[in-house]
C-alpha cells in the first residue's frame, strides 16, 4: 500500500464514522457503537504509520512522499498529504485523544450528533496536520471551527452560547488574516514563477520576497496561530470555551486544536517565511514568556478546574512557543515533544476533572474538599498527571520543558532564565489546587462520591502509561522528531539563526 | 422623413423576447379568458419561457464561441459570454423562484397571472441590463426591472407591511432611477455618447482637461446602482422592503435584482469607464467597506429571518462590489461566479423561509425555526447547508465565491480591503450561525409539521445540491465564469 493511502485513510475513517453515526436515530447505542470502532481503527492506523515512519527516519525529504491531486484548478487548490516528524505525532494524539474523549464523554455518548461531531472534528484536524498544501492546511483549519462550534454550543455549560460564539468570533478573526496572507503569497509566487496559482509547501517556501512582505506575511499567518495556541495576549477567549465545553469538547479543544496552532507557527509561519524569523523572534519569545507567567499566575488565583487547567495550557503553550522561536534545535525538538506531553497531560486533566465533575456537578475549587478519602485511585491518577505537568523528572512533561529550556538558554538565556519560573508556579498552583480538593476532612457530599470505577481507570490507563513512558524513554519519539526539525531548522537557518 | 431600422440579431435578443413575450401572452391571455386560468397552467407556461430562455443562452454561447462577441441593434445591445452567462443565471433564478411561487400562491389562494406576469416582465428587464451596451437600454431594463418588482411587493394585498413596502420601495427607486439618468446625461455632456463602446473610445483617446462633468456623471450612476444592489449608504429600504415583500418575491428580488444590476455595473464601470477605474476605485472602497461591515453588524440585532437575510445580503452585496473593485479580469470572472453560486443558494433559502413563513406568510421571528431540524431533518439540514454557504463555509459554493473575489482584490493589490471584507464575514458568520444553532436547539416549541409541497422541495434541493456539488467541484463553474470574461468585449 502506498504511505499516501494510509495517511489519505486516516482522514477518510473518522469521516465515514460521523456520516454513519449521523444516519442512527437518537438515543440509539448503536452509534456510540459505530464511533468507537472507528476510533479504534483511525488509532491502528495512527500507530501504522508511526511505525511505517520509522522506514524514513534515515531519508531527508519525509515531508514530502505523496501525490498530488488538483481538486480546483482555478483555485489553486489540490489535495495532498504527507507527514514528518513534526506532524506524525500530533497525528498519534488526535487519534488517541479521540477514542479516550470517547470513552470519557459519558454523558453524550448516546447522542449521535454528538459523536458524529466528534468524528468530524477528527477528520478535519488530520486533515489539518496531515495538509502539504497551504489552502488545503487552511480549509481543514477552517472546518475545525464549525464541529467545534456545535459541541459547546449544544452540550456545554450553561453560558454555553455565549463560550461557543467567543470561540468561534475569535478563530475566525485570526483566519481572515491567515486567509489573505496565504492568497498574498500565493500571487506572490504565481507573479515570480509564473504558470497556475499554486499553494503547493514546497513550491511556496521557496519563494524569495522582500524582508518587509516576509515580516507582514509572518503577522497575518502568526495572528490565526497565535489565537488557536493560544499566545497571550490572544488567549481570552480559552478560559471561557475550555470551561464551558463539555469534557468531550475542552479535551479536543485542549489536547489537539490548540496544537494547530503551534503546529501552524512552526511549520507555516517559520517554515513559509525564514526572512521574518530574525525579526520576529524577540517579539514572539517574550509575547511566550509572557504568556508562561501570565498563564501560570492567574492559574494560582482562578477558583475552577477548569480554568486553572485552561490557563496552565496557557502557560505549557507558552513553552511551546518559546521553543518554537528559539532558533535552536533542542528546543525546537522540545517543543514539539512538549505539544504531544501536554496534549497527553490535559487529556488526562480534564477527563479526571469530568469525572469529578460526573460525582459532584462542579468543577468549582470551592466545592470540592477531601476527594483524597473516598477516591484515591482517582487521587493517586490526578497526582501522576498533575506531576508530568509540573515536570517532575521520570515522567513525560520534564523531558520535553528541559529539552525547551536548556535549548533556549544556550541562544536567548534571560528568556529562558524569566520562563523557567513558570515551571516553579506551575508546581504552585497545581499543588495548591491539589491541597485544596484532594486534602482534608471530606463533608457533606464530598464524602460520599465513589471512586474512579473500572471503566474509568481504563480511560486513563494510557495516559498515564504514555506519560511514564515518554518520562523514562523518549529516545524513539526523538529520534523520529529530531531529523525534521533539522531539516526546518537548515531551510530557516540561511537567514541567520544561531545554533 | 425616414427612420432607419437597425440590423436586429435576433439570436442576442431570444432570453429577453421569450421572456417578454410569455409575459405579454399571460397577460392577453387572463384578459380574454373569463373564468381564472389554472394556477398550474400559468406557472407552467412562465416555466417554459424561463427554461427557454436557459435553452437559448446555450445557443448563444455557442454562438459567441465561433463567431466571438457581437452587438446588435445599432450597438445598443451586446452579445458577449459575460451576458450569456449572466442572463442563464437569471433564467436558473427565474425557474427556482417561478416553482416556489406556485406553491406559494396556492397556499395563499392568489388566483390569477399577476405574479407570474410581473416577475416575466422584471426578469426581462434585468435581462437587458445584462446584454445593454447603451446608458439609454441600460436604463431602460432597469426600469422594467423595477416597475415590475414595485408591484410585485405589494402583489399579496392581505398583508399590510406590503404596501408600506412597495411605497418606500417606489419612491426610493423612483429617486435612485433619476439619479441615475441625470447620471447618465452628465456622462453624455463629458463625452458625447451614450453607448458605453463609444465613451470607452472617447475616454481611451482624449485626456480631459475638465473631467469634473464626467466625475460628477459617473458617482450617480455608481449611486444608481448602488441604490438596486443596496449598497450602504443607500441601503435603507432593503431590509423594510425584504420583510414586507411576500417571501417569493423577497428571493425573487434578492436573486435577480442583483445579477442584473451587478452585470450592468460591470458594464459601466469597466467597460465604459475602465480607463478611469482609479478614479472609482476610492469610491468603491468605501463603499465596500460600510456594505460588507454595516451589513454584518446589523445583522447581528435582527430577530427577523427576513430583516436578516436583507442584511445578509447587503453584505453579499459588499462581496461582490469587491470583484468589481478588482477591475481585472479575474475580477469580473469572480463577481459572475458568486453570483451564479449566489443565485440559487438565496432562491432555495427564501424557499424555506417562504414555507416556514406558513399560511399569512408572517411566521418569520428566527423563534419559529426552533429545532426545526430535529423535527423535520431534510428541511432544516437543507437551510443548514444554505446558511453555511452564505457564511462560506468550504466545501459549499460560498466559500469558492469569496474565495474567488478576495483573491482577486489580493491579487489586485488591497490586502486590507480583502482583510476588511474577511473581518466582516466573520461578524456575519455569527448570525448565520446564531440561527443555524436555533435550528437543531433542544427546546422545540409546540409546532406543527411544516409540508413541502413538491416544486418548492424540488427548489430547495437542487439548492442544496448546486450548493454542495459546485462547493466540492467547483472547477467547471469557475472555469465557465473565467471563460465569460475572455469573452468580454463590449
Amino acid at each position: 500500500m502506498h504511505s499516501s493511502l494510509w495517511l489519505s485513510a486516516l482522514i477518510t475513517v473518522p469521516l465515514i464514522g460521523a456520516l454513519l453515526a449521523a444516519l442512527v436515530r437518537r438515543h440509539d447505542r448503536r452509534s456510540y457503537t459505530v464511533a468507537i470502532v472507528s476510533a479504534v481503527l483511525e488509532l491502528a492506523l495512527a500507530i501504522v504509520v508511526v511505525v511505517l515512519y520509522s522506514a524514513h527516519v534515515a531519508g531527508a525529504q519525509t515531508f514530502d512522499f505523496a501525490g498530488r491531486w488538483v481538486v480546483a484548478a482555478p483555485f489553486g487548490l489540490a489535495y495532498d498529504v504527507a507527514v514528518d516528524g513534526i506532524s506524525l505525532f500530533l497525528v498519534a494524539l488526535s487519534a488517541i485523544s479521540l477514542l479516550l474523549a470517547l470513552w470519557g464523554a459519558r454523558e453524550q455518548r448516546r447522542e449521535p450528533s454528538f459523536v458524529a461531531w466528534m468524528l468530524l472534528l477528527t477528520s478535519f484536524t488530520m486533515g489539518s496536520f496531515l495538509a502539504h498544501d497551504v489552502l488545503e492546511f487552511f480549509i481543514f483549519f477552517e472546518l475545525t471551527l464549525i464541529p467545534c462550534y456545535f459541541i459547546i454550543s449544544q452540550w456545554g455549560g450553561a453560558q454555553r452560547s455565549r463560550a461557543a460564539l467567543k470561540f468561534f468570533t475569535y478563530t475566525f478573526t485570526g483566519s481572515a488574516s491567515l486567509f489573505v496572507g496565504l492568497l498574498y503569497l500565493g500571487f506572490v509566487h504565481q507573479h515570480q514563477a509564473g504558470g497556475a496559482l499554486t499553494f503547493a509547501y514546497g513550491a511556496l517556501s521557496s519563494t524569495s520576497m522582500s524582508h518587509g512582505t516576509a515580516v507582514w506575511l509572518f503577522v497575518a499567518f502568526a495572528v490565526a496561530f497565535a489565537v488557536k495556541s493560544p499566545i497571550w495576549p490572544f488567549h481570552t477567549w480559552s478560559p471561557l470555551t475550555y470551561a464551558e465545553a463539555p469534557t468531550g469538547g475542552s479535551v479536543q479543544l485542549s489536547a489537539v486544536l490548540a496544537k494547530l496552532g503551534s503546529y501552524g507557527l512552526l511549520r507555516f509561519a517559520v517554515g513559509l517565511f525564514p526572512l521574518a524569523f530574525t525579526t520576529m523572534r524577540p517579539i514572539l519569545m517574550t509575547l511566550a514568556v509572557i504568556g508562561i507567567l501570565y498563564g501560570s499566575a492567574l492559574a494560582c488565583v482562578t477558583p475552577d478546574l477548569k480554568r486553572m487547567v485552561a490557563y496552565s495550557s496557557l502557560a505549557q503553550m507558552g513553552f511551546v512557543t518559546l521553543g518554537v522561536m528559539a532558533g535552536s534545535k533542542i528546543a525546537m525538538t522540545g517543543a514539539v515533544l512538549l505539544m504531544f506531553n501536554h496534549g497527553i497531560i490535559t487529556l488526562g486533566f480534564f477527563l479526571i476533572i469530568g469525572m469529578i465533575e460526573r460525582r459532584r456537578l462542579s468543577y468549582q475549587i470551592a466545592d470540592l474538599k477531601g476527594l483524597q478519602g473516598p477516591a484515591p485511585v482517582l487521587a493517586a491518577l490526578f497526582t501522576v498527571t498533575m506531576m508530568a505537568s509540573i515536570g517532575l523528572p521520570g515522567l513525560s512533561g520534564f523531558v520535553s520543558e528541559y529539552l525547551i529550556l536548556i535549548g533556549t538558554f544556550s541562544v536567548h538565556a534571560w528568556w529562558a532564565v524569566v520562563a523557567a519560573v513558570g515551571v516553579v508556579l506551575a508546581a504552585l498552583y497545581l499543588l495548591w489546587a491539589y491541597q485544596r480538593v484532594f486534602h482534608g476532612r471530606s463533608d457533606g457530599a464530598n464524602s460520599e462520591i465513589s471512586d474512579a470505577s473500572t471503566k474509568e481507570r481504563w480511560v486513563l490507563v494510557p495516559v498515564v502509561i504514555l506519560i511514564v513512558a515518554l518520562g523514562v524513554f523518549p529516545r524513539p519519539v526523538l529520534e523520529r522528531i529530531t531529523p525534521s526539525v533539522q531539516q526546518l531548522l537548515t531551510h530557516v537557518a540561511p537567514a541567520g539563526v544561531s545554533k | 422623413m425616414t427612420v432607419a431600422i437597425p440590423q436586429i440579431h435576433y439570436l442576442a435578443l431570444a432570453p429577453v423576447l421569450i421572456l417578454f413575450g410569455a409575459s405579454l401572452a399571460l397577460l392577453v391571455a387572463s384578459a380574454l379568458t373569463r373564468a381564472a386560468m389554472s394556477t398550474r397552467l400559468i406557472n407552467g407556461v412562465t416555466l417554459l419561457a424561463a427554461l427557454g430562455a436557459l435553452v437559448s443562452t446555450f445557443f448563444q454561447w455557442s454562438f459567441v464561441a465561433h463567431h466571438g462577441a457581437t452587438t446588435t441593434v445599432a450597438h445598443a445591445i451586446v452579445l458577449d459570454g459575460f451576458s450569456v452567462v449572466a442572463s442563464g443565471t437569471i433564467a436558473v433564478g427565474l425557474a427556482m423562484a417561478t416553482l416556489v411561487a406556485h406553491d406559494w400562491s396556492i397556499r395563499e389562494r392568489l388566483r390569477g397571472a399577476d405574479y407570474q406576469i410581473l416577475a416575466l416582465a422584471s426578469a426581462s428587464g434585468a435581462l437587458i441590463m445584462t446584454q445593454a451596451n447603451d446608458l439609454i437600454v441600460l436604463f431602460i431594463g432597469l426600469e422594467i426591472l423595477s416597475i415590475g418588482l414595485y408591484v410585485l411587493v405589494v402583489l399579496d394585498r392581505h398583508r399590510a407591511t406590503s404596501a408600506e413596502a412597495a411605497l418606500k420601495y417606489f419612491l426610493l427607486g423612483g429617486f435612485a432611477s433619476a439619479i441615475f439618468i441625470y447620471g447618465a446625461a452628465l456622462v453624455y455632456g463629458a463625452t458625447g455618447s451614450t453607448n458605453l463602446t463609444s465613451i470607452a473610445y472617447f475616454l481611451g483617446s482624449n485626456v480631459l482637461v475638465h473631467p469634473g462633468l464626467l466625475y460628477a456623471g459617473g458617482a450617480m450612476l455608481l449611486v444608481g446602482f448602488a441604490f438596486k444592489v443596496a449598497a450602504v449608504p443607500f441601503h435603507l429600504w432593503s431590509p423594510d422592503v425584504y420583510e414586507g415583500a411576500p417571501t417569493p418575491v423577497t428571493g425573487f428580488m434578492a436573486s435577480i435584482v442583483k445579477v442584473g444590476a451587478f452585470a450592468g455595473l460591470v458594464r459601466v464601470v469597466l467597460s465604459a469607464l475602465g480607463t478611469q477605474l482609479n478614479t472609482w476605485r476610492p469610491i468603491l472602497w468605501v463603499l465596500i467597506v460600510l456594505t460588507t461591515v454595516v451589513g454584518a453588524s446589523l445583522g447581528l440585532v435582527q430577530r427577523n429571518v427576513k430583516r436578516l437575510l436583507a442584511y445578509s445580503s447587503i453584505n453579499h452585496a459588499g462581496f461582490i462590489l469587491l470583484g468589481i473593485w478588482a477591475g481585472t479580469s479575474r475580477g469580473v470572472g469572480a463577481t459572475i461566479f458568486y453570483l451564479m453560486t449566489y443565485v440559487p443558494t438565496v432562491v432555495a433559502s427564501f424557499a424555506v423561509v417562504t414555507l416556514v413563513g406558513g399560511v399569512g406568510d408572517d411566521m418569520h421571528a428566527i423563534e419559529h425555526y426552533r429545532g426545526l431540524a430535529r423535527r423535520q431533518p431534510w428541511l432544516g439540514g437543507a437551510l443548514a447547508v444554505l446558511l453555511l454557504s452564505q457564511l462560506g463555509a468550504p466545501f459549499t459554493s460560498g466559500f469558492y465565491a469569496k474565495f474567488s473575489v478576495l483573491a482577486s482584490v489580493v491579487d489586485a493589490g488591497s490586502g486590507v480591503l480583502a482583510l476588511i471584507a474577511l473581518l466582516a464575514a466573520a461578524i456575519a458568520a455569527v448570525f448565520y450561525l446564531r440561527w443555524i444553532l436555533a435550528l437543531y436547539s433542544d427546546d422545540d416549541i409546540e409546532a406543527t409539521r411544516i409540508e413541502v409541497p413538491r416544486a418548492t422541495g424540488l427548489v430547495i434541493g437542487l439548492g442544496v445540491v448546486i450548493t454542495v456539488l459546485f462547493g466540492l467541484w467547483p472547477g467547471p463553474l469557475a472555469a465557465l465564469a473565467q471563460h465569460a470574461t475572455v469573452l468580454f468585449t463590449p
